[in-house]
Order: structure tokens, then C-alpha cells, then sequence
């Protein structure tokens, strides 16, 4: 293991770039995935169509394939930005149709019957949504969307393997093919990395989830 | 709370009134995006013909070629992933029936097993059981096929393996206690009352989520082009037509595209025979949010539902 032993500090800024990273994506994920959401359950028909075709093509394209279009793609197109953009760029637009499906989920998941009193005592679409069914929905959709997260964190690393400089999976590329170190020791530390990051949102996420669930 | 119509009242005079200008904002939105993008796209003459042509015109020179070149990454793709399912589907049934019949001592090992392949990224177990296979002299070559295909396989499997071991544990706990209780009650072992009556009906509700599992494992398999592994699946071969082709934008939406297809229909397929298992079935989860609920159950580390 003497390869990480000496190269602490050299992991240590990679864990944080891929934290940062990470937290760029969350944010920007959770905002778009929101407004997806939103769009399909809205009363207009086309934002509902225009929703569910964006969560289908999303879902059902691998990452790679969003990533390598970014990197590849949109320079063409005459847009330049760096790695660490395109990739979280990247990693928002993939993740937020499953943000979408989570958040969706726990809008399924309120009795129907919550809905119609609501209906019943005279309340408006807004208000139904605003002060019974959201409030609701947010707590069963916590559990699918802290999942979704957490897939979310893994999947930085196929932005790390893009290239996005500096992150944890870069470092491990500098550490075997720049330095010439050997790939068990430097990929068990790069793994170690991703295993903190992984493994204490899921405790946190098995936390909150016992804070907000509602016996149904 | 499937049906969204309870949202919201059957829309009076005024309402639709309200629904007929957002309609008509809605749409200004969508068509002033596509406007963006398709007036980007035409002024860096990305609609030109030369860059569409190798791919749908039959009478261009390249066209035969790049479809037979397509067609051996979509093979390569295919058998990747369904080994890596199938081997998945075998390793994790034994992880997960060991976990659910050892006791609490015993259990630790696989406990410890499944936790960290599900906590690793896919990529990194890639990439890690390719490089350490090379470095320790692992005789993959005794394995028929290329090596690459191997170093991916396992990869997958180690992953994949751990998620379909919580898929069967989720579908075993789904089932009523009843069910073991009344086993044991006629005097069957513990591994009876397993073989016999819970894996069984286990089985049955994880057809569905087997499949949408196969989905992520396709999605995955191009996972190898990112890394450098030289195994020739579709994303690589794509990316090699673009180079050749110069048109990246057009290769790439159209590998993106038979990819969306093929995982299309295949989550379709998972959906149908979700409805159809559960509408025979003692439980009925609501069939619009069944596929989720599936994820959810074996959530934690978080399955791969991405």
C-alpha cells in the first residue's frame, strides 16, 4: 500500500474535487429533475408529453453516451466548455430523469383520496398540490430519491474515466500510468475513496429515511 | 394515485380557457428549443449531407460497411451482456439464499461482499478486475473469446451479482410469513421451506425486475469504451465510425438511438409482465409506480437503477 501511504495528499484533493463534483450534480439535478416532474403532472398536455419523452430518451440512453456527446458532440456545435462542465452537465441531464421518476413515485404514492378532499373543500389545483399532496409525496419519495442520489455519486466516476481532471478516478490514472506505480495498491485506494463517499450517504440516507417515514 | 385526473376538476369554462394559453406557451417553449437547436446545428452544417449519408443512404460507399461494423458492436454488446446477466443471475441467487440461510455469525462474509460491490461505482470494479487480473497472471486466456470480454463480464458480474441477491432477498421478505410458517409447521427443513416454497414465488416477482436489471446491464457494457478496455462493443465502435467519418454528432445519435430502442423495449417488456405477474398474484403493487417500487425495495447503496 506504499503508494497511497505516500501519495495521501494526492488523494485527499482528488476525494475532494470528486466531492465537489458530486455536489454541483446533486444540486443541479435535483432542480431539473424537480421542474421534469412537474411538467408531468401538470394539466397542460404537451409539458406532460414533452416530460415523459425527455424521462424515456434519458432513461433508456447509457451515460457514456450522453458523456461522449458532450465531449465529443457539442464542440462541433461551436460550444466549449471543460471536462469538469460537460460532466456534470452531463451527469445533471441523466440523472434528472430519474430524479423525475422518484419524485413521480411519491406523488403515486399519496392516497387518492387525500386529492380528492382536498378537491372537495373547494381547494385549486395549486393549493391541492402546494398543502396536501407535495408535503406528502416528498416524504414516501425520499427513500427512491436518496437511491437515485447515490447511484448519481457512483456514476461520477464514469465522468472521473471521461476525464475530468483531478477527481479520484484521475488520480489513480496519474498515480499507474504517469508514476508507474502498480494498479492493485493505487485502484484499492481510489476504490476506499468511492467506498467513503458511497457508503456514509447510505447510513445518512438510512437516517433520514427513518426521520421522515410515515406509516401507511 | 395512478390516474392524474384527480389532481384536478374536469375543467370549467375559465379553466380551459387558463389550459388553452399555457398549451400555447408550452408549446412556444418546446418549439423555441428545438428552434435553438436545429438553427445550431444547421449553421455549423450539421444537416449536410456527407455526414449523414455513410449512415442512411444504402448507395454511399461506406454505408455497407458501417452498418456491418455496427452490427458486430451490437453482437458484442449482446453477448457481454447477457453473460454478464446470466452469471449474475446464478452468483447472486447463491449469495443471496446464503445470506437469508446462515445465522448472524456466518453471515458476515456475504454481508460484507454485497455491501462493498454495491457501494463500488461499476466502473472502478471494471477497471479494477482488469488491471489486477493482468497484474496477478490470472490465465484468462483459458476462457474462450477475448480477454477484454472477460475483464468486462466479471466486472459486471461482481456488480450485478450483489443487486440480483437483493432483488431475490426483497422478493422473498414480500412474501406472506404464512408462507415459511406453514412449511416448517408440516415439518419441512429450512432449505426445504426455501427451495420448495419461498424461491419458487420469489422467482415469479423478480422476472420483471430481472429485466429492467438486463437493461442496466446493456448500458453498462459500453462502459469499456470510456476506460480504454479494447473490447470492440457498440459505443466503440461508433465512436471509431465518427472518427473515420468525421461526424460525431451524427454517429453518436445514431449508436444512441438503437440503444434507446433496444433498452425501450425491453423496460416495456419489463412493465408488461410486471402487470401481468402481479394481476395473478396475492399482491398487486400499483402497476405505474411497480418499477420503482422494485428499485426502492433494495435500495441502501442503491441499486442500478442508473
Amino acid at each position: 500500500m506504499e503508494p497511497v501511504i505516500d501519495n495521501l495528499d494526492l488523494y485527499w484533493s482528488g476525494f475532494l474535487t470528486s466531492l465537489e463534483f458530486i455536489v454541483y450534480s446533486l444540486v443541479g439535478s435535483m432542480l431539473l429533475g424537480t421542474l421534469i416532474a412537474a411538467f408531468r403532472v401538470s394539466p397542460i398536455a404537451a409539458l406532460r408529453s414533452f416530460g415523459s419523452a425527455y424521462v424515456t430518451v434519458v432513461r433508456n440512453c447509457p451515460l457514456t453516451i450522453v458523456l461522449f456527446f458532450m465531449a465529443f458532440g457539442l464542440p462541433e456545435l461551436g460550444i466549449n466548455y471543460s471536462f469538469f462542465t460537460f460532466g456534470i452537465v452531463g451527469l445533471v441531464i441523466y440523472t434528472s430523469a430519474f430524479v423525475c421518476e422518484a419524485l413521480r413515485s411519491g406523488i403515486n404514492a399519496v392516497p387518492a383520496g387525500q386529492a380528492e378532499a382536498a378537491r372537495a373543500i373547494g381547494l385549486t389545483f395549486s393549493q391541492t398540490m402546494r398543502e396536501v399532496v407535495l408535503p406528502q409525496a416528498f416524504r414516501s419519495a425520499v427513500p427512491p430519491l436518496g437511491s437515485v442520489q447515490i447511484a448519481m455519486f457512483k456514476n461520477s466516476a464514469v465522468a472521473g474515466a471521461f476525464g475530468i481532471g483531478g477527481d479520484l478516478y484521475s488520480v489513480g490514472r496519474t498515480l499507474t500510468s504517469a508514476r508507474g506505480f502498480e494498479y492493485i495498491p493505487v485502484l484499492t485506494g481510489v476504490a476506499i475513496g468511492y467506498l467513503v463517499i458511497t457508503l456514509s450517504a447510505g447510513a445518512a440516507l438510512a437516517v433520514i429515511e427513518r426521520k421522515v417515514a410515515i406509516a401507511r | 394515485m395512478s390516474d392524474q385526473s384527480v389532481l384536478y376538476d374536469v375543467p370549467g369554462p375559465r379553466a380551459v380557457r387558463r389550459q388553452r394559453i399555457g398549451t400555447a406557451l408550452a408549446l412556444l417553449f418546446i418549439a423555441g428549443l428545438l428552434g435553438v437547436a436545429v438553427q445550431r446545428l444547421a449553421s455549423r452544417g450539421q444537416f449536410d449531407a456527407e455526414l449523414w449519408e455513410p449512415w442512411i443512404n444504402p448507395g454511399s460507399d461506406d454505408f455497407a460497411q458501417v452498418w456491418e461494423l455496427v452490427g458486430k458492436g451490437a453482437l458484442a454488446t449482446g453477448i457481454a451482456a447477457v453473460l454478464a446477466i446470466t452469471f449474475s443471475l446464478v452468483v447472486g441467487v447463491l449469495l443471496g439464499v446464503t445470506r437469508m440461510m446462515t445465522g448472524r455469525i456466518g453471515r458476515i462474509p456475504v454481508v460484507a461482499f454485497i455491501e462493498l460491490f454495491r457501494g463500488l461505482p461499476v466502473v472502478i470494479t471494471i477497471v479494477f478486475v482488469w488491471r489486477a487480473m493482468v497484474e496477478l497472471g490470472v490465465p484468462v486466456d483459458v476462457l474462450p473469446g477475448e480477454d477484454a470480454l472477460w475483464y468486462l463480464v466479471i466486472g459486471l458480474t461482481l456488480y450485478n451479482s450483489v443487486i440480483v441477491a437483493e432483488i431475490l432477498r426483497a422478493g422473498v421478505a414480500s412474501l406472506p410469513s404464512g408462507q415459511g410458517e406453514a412449511g416448517r409447521a408440516v415439518g419441512m427443513t429450512e432449505g426445504q421451506v426455501m427451495r420448495a416454497i419461498l424461491l419458487p414465488q420469489a422467482f415469479r416477482t423478480m422476472l420483471p425486475a430481472l429485466i429492467s436489471q438486463l437493461v442496466v446491464v446493456l448500458k453498462d457494457t459500453s462502459l469499456a469504451a470510456v476506460i480504454g478496455l479494447g473490447y470492440l462493443e457498440l459505443l466503440r465502435r461508433g465512436n471509431q465510425i465518427s472518427q473515420v467519418l468525421d461526424n460525431p454528432i451524427q454517429s453518436l445519435s445514431i449508436v444512441g438511438s438503437l440503444f434507446i430502442l433496444i433498452n425501450y423495449a425491453l423496460s416495456r417488456l419489463a412493465v408488461y409482465l410486471e402487470r401481468r405477474l402481479s394481476s395473478s398474484s396475492y399482491s398487486s403493487p400499483d402497476p405505474a409506480t411497480a418499477g420503482i417500487t422494485l428499485e426502492s425495495q433494495s435500495r441502501g447503496g442503491g441499486p442500478g437503477g442508473l
